[in-house]
């Protein structure tokens, strides 16, 4: 007999590892296991083939390799014994999975065990059926799953019914198999059987449309019997929870009513005064009763309507939001979210307890809290919320800030009423939280500045206060150098005075001084650095005097290790030295920005274009925003972690602003030709130095040397042509998008768009039927690698109703050589009320490798 | 929020609908008790899972709230003594039952043991998840009675016992007629 194979029992070999005072011990340990179970594999030992078993799960479960143990699981199952067969399947749930073949070998031996006489056998045949079965398995056992069904034991009959879920949520088309069967399981007593037949009666309705005809025609009164049976059930031990009688069949009953409610008004009629009495009569007092609570106003508020109960409903929550439970608050808040769709007006009443759950100590309320109140902002009460959230900014957690900063942002660019409001309400965050600041929020007050012509004397005063007082906040330090630079002038002389303003006097050198202080602050980046000395050089055209002390700090940059600096540097210097004739023509105030091209560039990769924009229609080129205002919200969690596409507006702001950064920062711009364009206008400028593209330009480095004056002449002669400027700047905008075709009555969309692939969806609608609508996606290939393995996915609110049909194929040749057709049809039941919306999810396979992209799609025409 | 999948050529939808992904045990220390994964996820997406609600969940205060976001997903969690029970769930769940649903599995673990503490739970951790079999197959609920599932394990414990004492009588016989 192999030294080994006897090897250690497995409370030792437990105790040993427990023992290890380091990892590298357990690792000895767990090193010389394994070999002793690898020697006994290879000796095919039968007697110790379980005990080598339950030693590899438990090496596992620490995170070791175990997969030379996988054919054991097999071998134990094939044996005849309860006890290996026993442990083999608990090995088989745990050391595989799903996606591995090994999984395949095992499909005859489970078939087996599905038929033993034993029932504690078939027992763990349909448990690790249940919990691993691929789809093809799923598909050669679903016959003996559905006759286990009907078994005499109901132990075994739960577990089948369980085990169909599984099967029906691998391979759907298996759904109407399982109808009949499970119809008789909701009539059983027995609460095992019952709640997994009404989980599995839940997962088929979801499946499948007839299914869910079928359950709502033949089910539900049964089903609302069943519930108030469970209602005013006499105390059962057996089942009692803190003084309900089985909280989980009562959950699970509330879920099924709520799927056979919603969108059928007879069915939703006939549960009304189950779902009152639920709603009134459950103890509030314990967790198991609120969780019934919880689940019952989901239901109320997903089935039609019938005021009366949704008053109810909003009443519930109301008392959760007051509760002193954090997870109380947390479920209220979270269902609140849900209900604002149906009844905003009520939710709106618990404004204040909502914004005082943003300030909670505890993150995940908080988290909630925020996304709530967001939806709950419009334009009549954004003014006090925004007060109330940027006063929290003040005293919030470091690592809340981010996410508050962000939404606060949002809420202001999306409802301000005025600039002034606006550009107040940015400098507070600015002032608060600038480094939370998003670089397209800042290039989006800039642009807002730029244009409130007669806020500009207010805003750059107000910046200087802000500076002085605090000098942290990076995005704060970057807009008011850039506002100095600008109106410094109208910084010294105080011109266009608010009435809410105080006075203030700043001398010339006072705001040489605050933007020097930034140049050298040592935690400025390259971008404020560079933006501090165009600010200075644009000063010492404004400030004359000051411009010796402006050469001064200009050229202790020239030796700057950051090329970027020493040029400008050098470049600076030189226009303040040699060429005094046509500074103060060189660095004339900034052409208006124009918002409506930058709110167009910027729509791409942000929610709301800044609101005083003047609106144009800005279709987005790329479909794939985070989401807009619609309330919807599930759509939100998206917001987070779309993979915006690069915002091509923050390049276009940095390029006017001459601020040229080394490749590794510079975004990603999507739009090639406008940024051409820019580059023509930022060298016109010259303040930007981006030598691949200065071929471009007829008369290049005129500010290098100056050795020849004539060109410069010549080019500043545009400079002083504004107009012609903003004519260079019109032609940036995107195009309007023209309808591809009239013929149809709804245009072409391009849905998705990424560096890969393209998606553009036709629509047509039948006559008659104006709820659904009919759409021929076609999938594109931009790269230059063949796609298989291709699948698309589409997810839509609850709102709508959605069907695939099959792919044209499954994969997709390299460049745009060929398509992939998909047909979809979606039903919007508020139709003509809310805008179709669909998130999205592709995956392929690019050389073995998979990749996933998502979006969502908020561009479908608006009345479909 | 459902996903619509359709795949290849066979028309297939498939609505991934609420259910539990995973349940783990996690000690005070950051070590894996048991862990069950019900929805698919390759080893690595296991250990970076584990790894990260870990820092999250072991580093939250006592007052708060039971849940946490993660991924799209929300896992709920409890202590109870030294040890961190944790299913994650999906979004439109109901959080709370979540919580009578690791309740009930103590409640089990403990009626098994008879006042379980982590030391049963790592020597019998096989026994910890044959329990756990009894109570949720494909991250739904299957049984609500804790007298039920006592009654099926002890049926099944007593099935192994049998067969043992068979094996070692027989192996007695085997050891008496070789004498």
């Amino acid at each position: 007999m192999n030294p080994f194979s006897s090897g250690t029992r497995l409370r030792d070999m437990i105790r040993a590892i427990r023992a290890c005072k380091t990892a590298a011990e357990e690792r000895a340990v767990v090193r010389k296991e394994c070999a002793a179970i690898r020697a006994a594999i290879n000796e095919n030992d039968q007697d110790y083939r379980h005990r080598n078993l339950a030693k590899l799960m438990f090496i596992h479960m620490l995170g070791y390799p175990t997969h030379f143990g996988q054919m054991e699981c097999l071998k134990l199952i094939a044996s005849p014994g309860f006890p290996e067969k026993r442990i083999g399947y608990l090995g088989l749930m745990l050391l595989l999975d799903e996606r591995q073949e090994v999984l395949m070998l095992v499909t005859n031996s489970v078939k087996q065990d599905l038929n033993h006489t034993n029932q504690y056998i078939v027992g763990l045949a349909l448990c690790a059926l249940g919990n691993i079965c691929s789809a093809e398995m799923a598909r050669d056992l679903a016959p003996e799953v559905e006759r286990l069904l009907q078994f005499r034991d109901p132990n075994i009959r739960k577990k089948a019914a369980l085990c169909s879920i599984r099967i029906i949520k691998k391979v759907p088309d298996l759904a109407e198999n399982f109808i009949n069967p499970v119809a008789a399981l909701l009539k059983e007593k027995h609460h095992g059987v019952l709640i997994t037949g009404v989980q599995l009666c839940t997962d088929l309705c979801k499946v499948s449309p007839e299914a869910l005809e079928y359950f709502r025609k033949k089910c539900t009164d049964g089903l609302v019997r069943t519930l108030r049976d469970l209602v005013n059930s006499p105390y059962a031990p057996e089942y009692d929870i803190a003084g309900i009688t089985d909280p989980f069949l009562h959950i699970r009953l509330l879920k099924l009513l709520r799927v056979l409610g919603r969108g059928d008004a007879d069915a939703s009629d006939s549960m009304n005064d189950i779902l009152a009495q639920v709603a009134t009569k459950t103890e509030s007092n314990k967790n198991a009763g609120n969780a019934i609570l919880y689940e019952c106003v989901e239901t109320i508020m997903s089935i039609e309507d019938n005021g009366g109960l949704r008053v109810l409903a909003i009443n519930i929550l109301g008392r959760f939001l007051s509760n002193r439970d954090n997870n109380i608050r947390y479920v209220a808040l979270n269902m609140l979210m849900r209900a604002i769709t149906v009844d905003a007006q009520a939710v709106q009443r618990h404004r204040a307890t909502i914004l005082e759950c943003v300030k909670d100590s505890d993150a995940s309320i908080r988290k909630r809290a925020l996304e709530l109140v967001y939806l709950l902002v419009n334009e009549s009460n954004v003014k006090p919320l925004t007060k109330e959230l940027v006063d929290y900014l003040e005293v919030s957690d470091q690592d809340f800030k981010g996410d508050l900063t962000a939404k606060v942002c949002s809420i202001i660019e999306k409802f301000s009423p005025e600039k002034s409001w606006y550009i107040d309400q940015m400098l507070k965050v600015l002032t608060e939280a600038g480094n939370f600041v998003k670089d397209e929020v800042w290039h989006a007050l800039v642009v807002v500045i730029s244009n409130a012509s007669d806020l500009h004397g207010y805003t750059v005063r107000a910046l200087f206060r802000a500076l002085q007082t605090t000098a942290e906040q990076e995005s704060l330090v970057r807009v008011a150098v850039w506002c100095i630079g600008e109106y410094g002038d109208l910084l010294v002389s105080n011109a266009g005075m608010l009435n809410v303003e105080d006075p203030i006097t700043v001398t010339e050198s006072d705001a040489v001084d605050i933007v020097e202080s930034a140049i050298k602050r040592h935690a400025s980046d390259l971008t404020t650095k560079s933006m501090a000395l165009i600010a200075l050089l644009k000063l010492s055209s404004r400030f004359p005097s000051c411009s010796g002390r402006i050469k001064d700090i200009v050229v202790q940059h020239k030796g700057s290790l950051v090329l970027e600096l020493q040029q400008r540097s050098l470049e600076f210097n030189s226009i303040i030295e040699k060429h005094q004739n046509i500074r103060s023509a060189l660095v004339e105030r900034m052409p208006v920005l124009d918002e409506a091209t930058f709110g167009g560039r910027r729509a791409s990769s942000l929610p709301n274009t800044v609101s005083t924009s003047s609106g144009t229609a800005v279709k987005l080129p790329n479909g794939v925003a985070k989401p807009s205002a619609a309330p919807l919200v599930d759509l939100l969690d998206l917001s987070d972690d779309v993979p915006a596409p690069s915002s091509s507006g923050g390049d276009f702001l940095q390029d006017l602003l001459g601020v040229n950064l080394p490749p590794a920062t510079q975004s990603e711009g999507t739009n090639q030709t406008p940024k051409a364009g820019t580059d023509v206008l930022l060298d016109l400028l010259s303040i930007g130095s981006t030598p691949a593209q200065d071929n471009n330009l007829s008369t290049p480095d005129i500010l290098s040397s100056g050795q020849d004056n004539k060109p410069i002449i010549a080019s500043l002669d545009l400079l002083a042509a504004p107009s012609n400027m903003m004519d260079l700047l019109d032609g940036l905008g995107p195009a309007p998008p023209k309808p591809a075709e009239n013929g149809p009555a709804y245009p072409s969309i391009v849905a998705f768009e990424s560096s890969s692939l393209r998606l553009t969806f036709n629509f047509s609608k039948q006559p008659g039927n104006p709820q659904t609508t009919m759409i021929s996606g076609s999938f594109t290939n931009l790269s230059s690698n063949l796609f298989t393995d291709f699948v698309f996915q589409a997810a839509v609110p609850k709102f709508l109703q959605l069907h695939l049909d099959p792919a044209s194929g499954n994969s997709l040749p390299a460049s745009g050589n060929g398509t992939i057709t998909q047909s979809l049809k979606v039903t919007n039941s508020q139709h003509g009320k809310k805008p179709l919306v669909m998130r999205l999810r592709i995956a392929y396979k690019v050389d073995g490798k998979d990749v996933l992209e998502e979006g969502q799609i908020n561009n479908f025409p608006r009345d479909l | 929020m459902h996903y619509t999948v359709c795949k290849e050529l066979n028309s297939v939808i498939l609505s991934v609908s609420s259910q539990i992904n995973f349940v783990c045990l996690i000690s005070r220390q950051g070590k894996v008790r048991l862990t069950k994964w019900y929805s698919t996820y390759s080893q690595k997406e296991r250990s970076k899972a584990i790894r990260e609600l870990s820092g999250v969940i072991l580093s939250r205060g006592p007052k708060l709230c039971n849940f946490v976001d993660w991924k799209g997903h929300k896992v709920v969690y409890k202590r109870y003594a030294s040890l961190y029970f944790c299913i994650c769930i999906d979004e439109e769940d109901n959080e709370l039952e979540a919580l009578e649903v690791i309740h009930h599995f103590v409640e089990i673990l403990d009626r098994y043991f008879g006042s379980v503490c982590e030391l049963d739970l790592i020597f019998n951790f096989h026994k910890a998840y044959y329990i756990l079999d009894e109570l949720l197959i494909a991250g739904e609920l299957q049984e609500s009675s804790k007298r039920t599932i006592a009654k099926l394990i002890s049926a099944q414990d007593n099935l192994v016992e049998v067969a043992k004492e068979e094996a070692s009588s027989l192996s007695n016989i085997i050891a008496q007629a070789t004498k």
